[in-house]
């Protein structure tokens, strides 16, 4: 059986690995995608645009205005000097805000009354909309709160004391970087064990491997292993990549974190052997990989909450393999989360990737008939 | 006997043998119905399913409330936080249950009024009301922390109008969201979805079929015809292109009827520039599979340079300006990007023609590349 399945394994790694086509395939992407993606993946502004249009002469706009000059988040690009130039700057998107002072401005704050600042936002993407206005927001009360201070405004009666655990300084990097080990593990599997039986179908091969003394579950086995093997190299690379290169902390227990990852890659080699076992040609089993793939993308919290989607959708994402393991990459990383800390998400994995394997066993089987 | 000049029969017969290709071409889509299932039920299902399962907007937020000595001004501010759509507060008792709540998920954040809370307040000292954060994903983090503090400032309000008192904040921010007033944000994900799927779709499209032509020597079938090279190219773009734009109008018609996203630009400059679009994905493609000539490797690279890049680096999700320079210069290699940015415009701020022509000229150049490097590639000769 050993010796079988040896044999089994060497002349998988070989048929993957020996091509250099291939070869380029599974390594290089991987990692180019792991630093481009680990770069552009971010939901963090910083150097936002922005115009002002000031129609106030006074100190107190020009030590408002002074506020947003010295943030790091705000690079005023451009002065205006009229209401119908707002328009164009933002629809040729120019500038993402505008900040517009009314000529009232510091005749209000000097009588003691309120002072508005208009911040006209271009709304084209909903998210950076919504973070631009918290970042103004939080300019405008250290202002109000230092002129109160100055001016005898009285203080408020309470005040917000905001503290952020496992990621103080809210880097959303942190959170989108441990996402791509399960992304390109998922990727490199898939594209690995997808096609492995439909190339041999095609080639012919397969039918040779059928007359040779080897138990179906060892052609199982031969053809899974491989993938593991070659998974475990790929994700080790990458998570070395996360900590030395990328510096996001990695606090949990390393034995979590690869219990998590051999589950992992139980179930979704697992399901790429489903999809080759039920696959006649290499296109459909390539299609077959992709329509799992995509969904598996956005169905896994990777780059928005599951929180966020429709019920029906967050039911759907409990079969998805990538789901649990992006929980557990994320805690192990920046929660310091422990073994046991992450059995509700161990055992699902361990489940879906036992009911595919014994599937794809069954439809070989099957196909062997 | 002057000798009449017999026009030149291949040149004659050009037309009838691209029409022969087209119909060739048109034969082989209606025959395999795989290649209409990804121009029409791929993207049907694709953007019902990135549609819905791709938001940003974080509703019913779980937040823990601890009041660990209850007082009338104490429940005044606990009742800010039940009253916002967007925050679904849980009461805990002690500041250790909630943050054991936080360890474990269930809730996203913490809002923590010490037992001294009512004292302070009305000492008239600043109170200080803990707020505690899951930031692990720091974007719903941020979110979380604008609506506890839109909270916070609704009760500042109501607590000055209970006093008798008018609060006065010096600076007041009056917000105007241009384009999309109440910041949905599927408004910008579904046409930046759309982008995304027309460019797997005309990629994957392409890039099998040819291949596939390729590996089952159907290729060199057609080179031994008098079709030259470029008409074996046109047969396979123009057929496909139309099942494109087949595919495109229906997820037009689904952002806007199914996802309720408005469209204020013209419909046509929308299809002008989709074509442009579709025509440089199609030529990706094209250039893929002559390059690779193997179905394998074909598909793996389209999947591989086409999805993950337009979903990452196009600017449909993550902003392209948040992006390290580097970084931003390899988005300037994607189609998709120019797309992305055309139809967020057409879709949410009408016809800014700065916008459309320059990211159109753009697209113009994809197509000239890739269908120059097709024509380069496929060359009428076996090697």
């Amino acid at each position: 059986m050993w010796t079988h399945l040896k044999a089994l394994i060497i002349k998988e790694l070989l048929a993957v690995l020996k091509d250099k086509k291939s070869r380029l395939v599974l390594i290089a992407p991987p990692l180019i995608q792991l630093i481009v993606f680990g770069y552009a993946a971010t939901y963090d502004l910083n150097h936002i645009r922005y115009a002002v249009l000031n129609e106030d002469r006074g100190a107190a706009s020009r030590e408002l205005l002074a506020r947003f000059e010295h943030s790091e988040t705000f690079d005023c690009i451009a002065q205006l000097d009229g209401d119908a130039q707002i328009a164009p700057e933002i629809d040729n998107k120019r500038v993402l805000l505008i900040l517009r002072i009314p000529s009232d401005f510091s005749r209000k704050l000097a009588l003691g009354q309120s002072a508005s600042l208009q911040a006209n936002v271009d709304g084209r993407n909903s998210n950076t909309a919504m973070l631009i206005l918290n970042d103004v927001q939080s300019v405008v009360s250290s202002f109000n709160t230092s002129w109160m201070n100055e001016h005898g405004g009285g203080t408020l009666p309470a005040r917000l004391a905001v503290r952020s655990w496992y990621n103080p300084n809210l880097v959303s990097r942190w959170f989108i970087v441990p996402g791509i080990v399960g992304l390109l593990t998922l990727l490199v599997t898939l594209l690995i064990t997808a096609l492995s039986v439909a190339r041999e179908r095609e080639a012919g091969t397969f039918d040779q491997l059928l007359v040779t003394p080897l138990h179906p579950s060892e052609i199982l086995l031969g053809k899974a292993l491989p993938a593991v093997i070659i998974g475990l190299m790929e994700a080790t690379v990458i998570i070395l990549i996360i900590v030395f290169w990328f510096k996001v902390p990695l606090l949990g227990s390393l034995l979590a974190l690869y219990i998590g990852l051999l589950l992992f890659l139980l179930s979704s080699i697992g399901v790429g052997l489903m999809i080759s076992s039920l696959a006649v040609t290499q296109q459909q089993g390539l299609l077959g990989a992709f329509l799992f793939f995509v969904p598996a993308i956005i169905l896994s919290g990777f780059s928005t909450p599951i929180a966020n989607m429709p019920a029906l959708l967050q039911k759907l994402t409990l079969i998805n393999p990538l789901r649990y393991f992006l929980v557990i990459l994320r805690g192990v990383f920046l929660e310091g989360a422990s073994v046991g800390l992450l059995w509700p998400q161990f055992w699902p994995m361990a489940l879906i990737g036992v009911i595919c394997m014994v599937m794809a066993g069954k439809l070989f089987r099957h196909r062997m008939a | 006997m002057p000798i009449l000049r017999k026009p030149d029969p291949a040149r004659r017969a050009a037309p009838m043998r691209l029409r022969g290709m087209l119909r060739k071409e048109a034969r082989q889509i209606i025959r395999d119905p795989s290649s209409i299932a990804i121009a029409f039920v791929l993207p049907v299902l694709l953007l019902l399913l990135f549609g819905y399962g791709i938001s940003l907007d974080a509703k019913h937020v779980p937040l823990g409330i601890v009041v660990e000595s209850p007082s009338p001004e104490a429940a005044a501010f606990a009742g800010a936080f039940e009253q916002s759509a967007y925050l679904s507060p849980q009461r805990f008792g002690t500041i250790q249950e909630a943050e054991l709540a936080l360890i474990t998920h269930r809730v996203d954040g913490i809002v923590w009024l010490r037992s001294d809370f009512e004292e302070k307040l009305l000492a008239g000292a600043e109170a200080p009301i803990g707020v505690i954060i899951n930031g692990v994903d720091a974007n719903t983090a941020h979110i979380i922390e604008g609506y506890v503090n839109g909270a916070w400032l609704s009760w500042l309000q109501h607590h000055a109008a209970a006093q008798g008192v008018e609060q006065t904040l010096p600076v007041q921010l009056q917000q105007r969201i241009w384009f999309n007033a109440e910041l949905r944000s599927q408004n910008f994900l579904v046409p930046g979805l759309i982008a995304v799927i027309m460019t797997l779709i005309g990629a994957l499209l392409t890039a099998m079929v040819v291949a596939r032509e390729w590996e089952r020597g159907t290729m060199e079938a057609l080179m031994v015809t008098p079709v030259t090279a470029k008409e074996i190219l046109l047969g396979k773009l123009l057929p496909y292109f139309m099942l494109g734009i087949g595919g495109l109008a229906l997820s037009v018609g689904m952002a806007v009827w199914q996802f309720n996203v408005p469209l204020k630009g013209s419909l046509p400059i929308l299809f002008i520039s989709s074509s442009l679009f579709l025509i440089a994905s199609l030529g990706m493609g094209l250039t893929i599979s002559t390059v690779a000539r193997n179905q394998f490797v074909a598909g793996q690279v389209a999947i591989i340079v086409t999805f993950l890049p337009a979903f990452m680096l196009s600017g449909f999700i993550f902003d392209i300006n948040s992006m390290p320079r580097a970084i931003q210069i390899v988005t300037y290699l994607l189609p998709a990007r120019y797309y992305v940015s055309i139809l967020q415009t057409i879709f949410l701020a009408g016809n800014v023609w700065k916008v459309i022509l320059l990211n159109s000229l753009a697209l113009i150049l994809f197509c000239a590349f890739f269908l120059g490097v097709a024509r380069k590639r496929t060359v009428k000769r076996l090697d």
